[in-house]
């Protein structure tokens, strides 16, 4: 047997059956919440958001087989095992809180994230010398946890302000709502360019001329900004003419602004549509009419509790398990290297908003955009930090 | 500072700006505005009202500062300037990991332009251990130390002098209260089973009941700034070189070295290095991933090492005397410990050096005989005992490089040995130039008549050890594990209370409080008055 192809298989399926758990959790909206909690869709909606998280710990399980070790060993993996803990965490809240418009917000999130982690590539690698330890277990997996639990945070964040931002007239914080979902639609559109050309196996390779050395680089996606000082080689091929500026680093920084360009554009076509078919309404605005009431002193607690329950987690996960790690493969526990230091910002940040929900003022609105905020900076360190400034910790070379 | 109490009409003594009575909890009067209880119906419960140093004296340089360092706000501006500075510093690479020949007057701005200039002339380059980061960090930490301060003494003088029997204003305005409920003894003392099976600690005095749990928590905050303290002395203890040692040493394949920073005590071995790839061969699971890469993926850096501790004080130029210490294999994520030390993989020069080249010498297709040139010897010259011929060395290169003067050494490594050998021919008594470069032999002369030939090389690798020793390794992990209890005490527990406060006739109110977690206050509030008639409770807070 093999368990690749049964891994990818299963988590296809996982989508899949996500997708079918979020429409139902769309027909729990707009009846009065008490019965919802009740109600056959909600029912539906967990039964399938159960099954999907079945599925989607298969595929996770039958991947270990087929590696030998744990897949948390690049993005692709980590990204899958963190969408695996976010859905095992929001069953979790289900049963203690039972919100289901909780639901709504959560599985999307956990689809795009999934998504996205499917972009990389999927190949099981095998593990390079700096991983092969125990400690590779028990911090990468606590972190994802940690994180996780921390993102729970964010959802709840995200319904209270879909809720609670006064969309009666364009402000501040309408617009900040709006960029969050254009961020989520601009993943979304990474996600159709990727897939759509990979399937078209669309591919441009430019010579680059730097430092006296002619590198090859491939494009997997039309070239709307080609390398700095590189010449076209494949024929028939879109090229826009316009170059990466020289400053930015890196064999492959103009393949990465090329991706991030394009996947901005396709969000903002994708968000042009949506606001098309909603006639104009802010997309926030309409979601909120859609969402209808929830009990904000129940959703604010969830954006609390989950920080208190994952700051701890994080602290022994992303920093002391870290720094143990680093000393036993390094000989120093802490050397400021980028990741270590986004992970100190991250915690840093959580113990601000757990300082400031002791000061009057700050629970509600003003702490789930805290909340976001913290789950912007986790999402920078995972993706920009691994990607763009890549230090040891990286997952990218 | 005066110390002017005040007299509660409970008859408890309390201390300048109380704002609750710590006894029976009822508001003192002119202080309620320190709270903001002033503006609002449900009472500030944080400190349970007691009066903090930084709220009560705010006249002299002290006071000031005290407040000053003591405000939560302020903790967290600091927090959030060293969050922002910490991230800036990410931006280019710090000058530990630049990676590159050119000074960082230099390269920052060659490299990253403008932006790079900026970046280096602020000191970001050097940010984490800038004077100001650490003034930032140093502050951060007298911040904790006095916000905690000001807020523990004054908090456990208030727990500990809590009294059973409340004032009626504090308990009616708790945030969750359930007043006028009519309960016959029997009903009060189910609320009361009710709780102490919840593991609440029942008090009662004159028909007052109160009941608490987890007060422990109410600490956790003050034990996790306790370690965070620690960690912080921790890091100033580190600044001291003497605290640590942190130092590298190259060891070729059968050497033996001195480990540097020990004093001459210690010395490593290196009995041989391995290295190892994946194979997709026999690993089909990674022939995906392996043939989408040009190098290979290595599996293993590995130092076979043996530590010796010199016996006695050696003079200099004497050979040390060796006792074996321990022998282990160092990996990646595997060092090898004594005595405090640590020797860790860090970098390997594979097959870089030539450890042995071997020769033989013929004429006219018959062997005279073969040497072998060991190059950390480097003998003049050899003897050729089957045909009592002399070869001798004229020159050795260790790392061969050609300049304007000829032949020359670049280092006294054998990475790229050159030879220079001259042999004397048993037939006319001529000697013989040959020139050994690149694993070859070129003769001299064109009418050479011996003929030298490379009959094998052994090449050997080297592998580079860090060295280290950190003395303040205990203490870090001291911080971190009270840290961590404090959290955990502080955030998976909470404080809750229960008041029942007879009005007299069997009228009675019951209020609420717990420091965190409201939901599952409401939801134990659900068991707690199961089998009761206790009227549904009111939450005065609750968000719109
Ligand atoms: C900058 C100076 C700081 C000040 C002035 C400060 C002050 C405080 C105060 C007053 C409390 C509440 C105590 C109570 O409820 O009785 C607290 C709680 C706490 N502090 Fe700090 N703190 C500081 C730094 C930090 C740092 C750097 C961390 C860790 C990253 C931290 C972690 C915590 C945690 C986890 C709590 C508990 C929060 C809760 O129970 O909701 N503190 N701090």
């Amino acid at each position: 047997m093999d368990f690749y192809v049964l891994s990818s298989t299963f988590l296809y399926i996982t989508f899949f059956v996500y997708l079918i758990a979020t429409a139902f959790f769309g027909m729990t909206l707009g009846n009065n919440r008490d019965e919802n909690k009740k109600s056959k869709a909600t029912k539906l909606a967990m039964t399938f958001t159960i099954i999907g998280f079945a599925s989607h710990l298969t595929a996770y399980i039958f991947r270990w087989v087929e590696a030998g070790h744990i897949p948390v060993s690049n993005m692709f993996e980590y990204i899958t095992f963190f969408g695996l803990m976010l859905v095992l965490c929001f069953i979790v809240i289900h049963f203690v809180y039972g919100i289901p418009a909780l639901g709504l917000v959560a599985l999307p999130i956990a689809i795009v994230i999934i998504g996205y982690g499917s972009m990389f590539p999927q190949e099981v690698s095998p593990l390079v010398p700096s991983l092969q330890s125990h400690w590779l277990y028990i911090h990468v997996t606590l972190v994802g946890l940690a994180q996780a639990i921390l993102a729970i945070s964010f959802i709840a964040g995200l319904l209270f302000l879909i809720v609670k931002v006064d969309q009666t007239v364009r402000n501040k914080e309408t617009t900040f709502l709006e960029i969050i979902i254009y961020a989520v639609l601009s993943t979304v559109g990474f996600i159709i360019l990727s897939t759509g050309f990979g399937a078209m196996d669309y591919e441009a390779t430019f010579i680059q001329e730097a430092d006296g050395y002619q590198y090859e680089i491939e494009y997997d996606k039309p070239a709307l900004f080609q390398p700095n000082n590189s010449e076209l080689m494949t024929e028939d091929r879109f090229n826009s003419g316009l170059e990466t500026p020289a400053w930015m680093q890196g064999i492959d920084a103009g393949k990465k602004l090329n991706t991030l360009t394009l996947s901005l554009l396709a969000g903002l076509l994708l968000y042009g549509l949506v606001r098309l078919m909603l006639k104009g309404k802010r997309i926030g605005a309409s979601l909120q009419n859609k969402f209808g009431k929830i009990n904000p002193d129940v959703v604010d607690d969830v954006m609390y509790r989950s920080i208190a329950i994952g700051f701890p987690l994080f602290t022994l996960g992303g920093l002391i398990f870290a720094a143990i790690w680093a000393q036993e493969a390094w000989g120093r526990f802490w050397g400021w290297d980028p990741k270590e230091v986004w992970a100190l910002i991250t915690w840093l940040f959580y113990a601000v908003f757990l300082h400031l929900r002791l000061t009057r003022g700050w629970h509600g609105k003003k702490s789930a955009w805290l909340a976001v905020i913290g789950f912007v900076i986790i999402m920078f360190n995972l993706i920009v930090i691994n990607l763009v400034i890549a230090g040891l910790h990286s997952y990218a070379s | 500072m005066s110390d002017q109490s005040i007299r509660c009409e409970c008859g408890h003594l309390n201390k300048e700006g109380t704002i609750l009575c710590e006894a029976c909890g009822k508001p003192i009067e002119g202080n309620q505005h320190i709270d903001g209880n002033d503006e609002k119906h449900v009472l500030e419960m944080r400190y349970e009202g007691s009066a903090r140093r930084s709220q009560t004296y705010k006249r002299t340089f002290v006071d000031k500062t005290w407040a000053f360092f003591s405000s939560v706000k302020v903790g967290v501006w600091l927090i959030v300037i060293t969050v922002v500075l910490s991230a800036l510093g990410t931006v280019y690479p710090q000058e530990q990991f630049k990676n590159s020949p050119l000074p960082s007057s230099q390269f920052y701005v060659e490299e990253y332009g403008l932006t790079g200039q900026i970046f280096y002339q602020l000191g970001f380059h050097n940010m984490y251990s800038s004077w100001w980061y650490i003034t930032l960090v140093a502050l951060i930490g007298v911040s904790i130390i006095i916000a905690s301060i000001d807020r523990y003494v004054p908090l456990r003088r208030a727990l500990n002098n809590q009294k059973t029997k409340r004032h009626e204003v504090f308990v009616k305005r708790q945030r969750l209260v359930s007043k006028d409920n009519e309960l016959n003894e029997d009903g009060v003392n189910k609320l009361k089973e009710n709780l102490k099976s919840r593991r609440y600690k029942v008090y009662e005095d004159d028909g007052h009941v109160m009941a608490e749990k987890n007060r422990f928590s109410r600490w956790g905050p003050y034990v996790n700034h306790i370690g965070l303290i620690i960690i912080l002395l921790a890091s100033i203890f580190r600044m001291f070189e003497v605290m640590h040692v942190d130092d590298y040493v190259w060891v070729r394949e059968g050497e033996t070295r001195v480990i540097p920073s020990t004093n001459q005590e210690y010395y490593v071995e290196n009995t041989g290095f391995v290295y190892e790839e994946y194979d997709p061969e026999t690993q089909q699971q990674f022939s995906r991933a392996l043939e989408d890469v040009d190098e290979p993926v290595p599996k293993n850096f590995q130092t076979n090492a043996v530590i010796y501790r010199t016996t006695e004080e050696t003079l200099p130029g004497q050979e040390p005397e060796l006792e074996e210490v321990t022998r282990g294999e160092i990996r990646l994520n595997q060092p090898v410990t004594f005595d405090g030390y640590a020797l860790y993989q860090a970098g390997t020069q594979l097959e870089a050096e030539y450890d042995s080249m071997s020769f033989d010498v013929q004429l006219n297709d018959e062997v005279l005989g073969e040497f072998t040139f060991y190059s950390d010897e480097a003998p003049p010259e050899f003897h050729l005992e089957e045909s009592d011929i002399m070869v001798s060395v004229d020159d050795w290169y260790p790392e061969l490089e050609f300049t304007e003067n000829g032949p020359s050494s670049f280092s006294k490594f054998p990475r790229n040995p050159g030879l220079i050998f001259s042999v004397e021919n048993p037939d006319t008594g001529d000697s013989e130039r040959f020139f050994y470069l690149q694993e070859d032999i070129i003769p001299l002369s064109e009418d050479n008549e011996l003929v030298m030939n490379v009959t094998g090389v052994d090449r050997r690798s080297a592998s580079g050890l860090t060295v280290k020793k950190d003395n303040t390794l205990p203490l870090f992990g001291l911080g971190a594990g009270i840290f961590m209890i404090g959290v955990v005490q502080g955030l998976y527990w909470y404080h809750r209370r229960v008041w029942i406060h007879p009005k007299g006739e069997g009228v009675y109110h019951i209020g609420v409080h717990t420091n965190k977690n409201w939901y599952g206050m409401k939801q134990e509030l659900e068991k707690i008055t199961e089998d009761t008639n206790v009227q549904e409770f009111e939450d005065q807070q609750e968000l719109k």
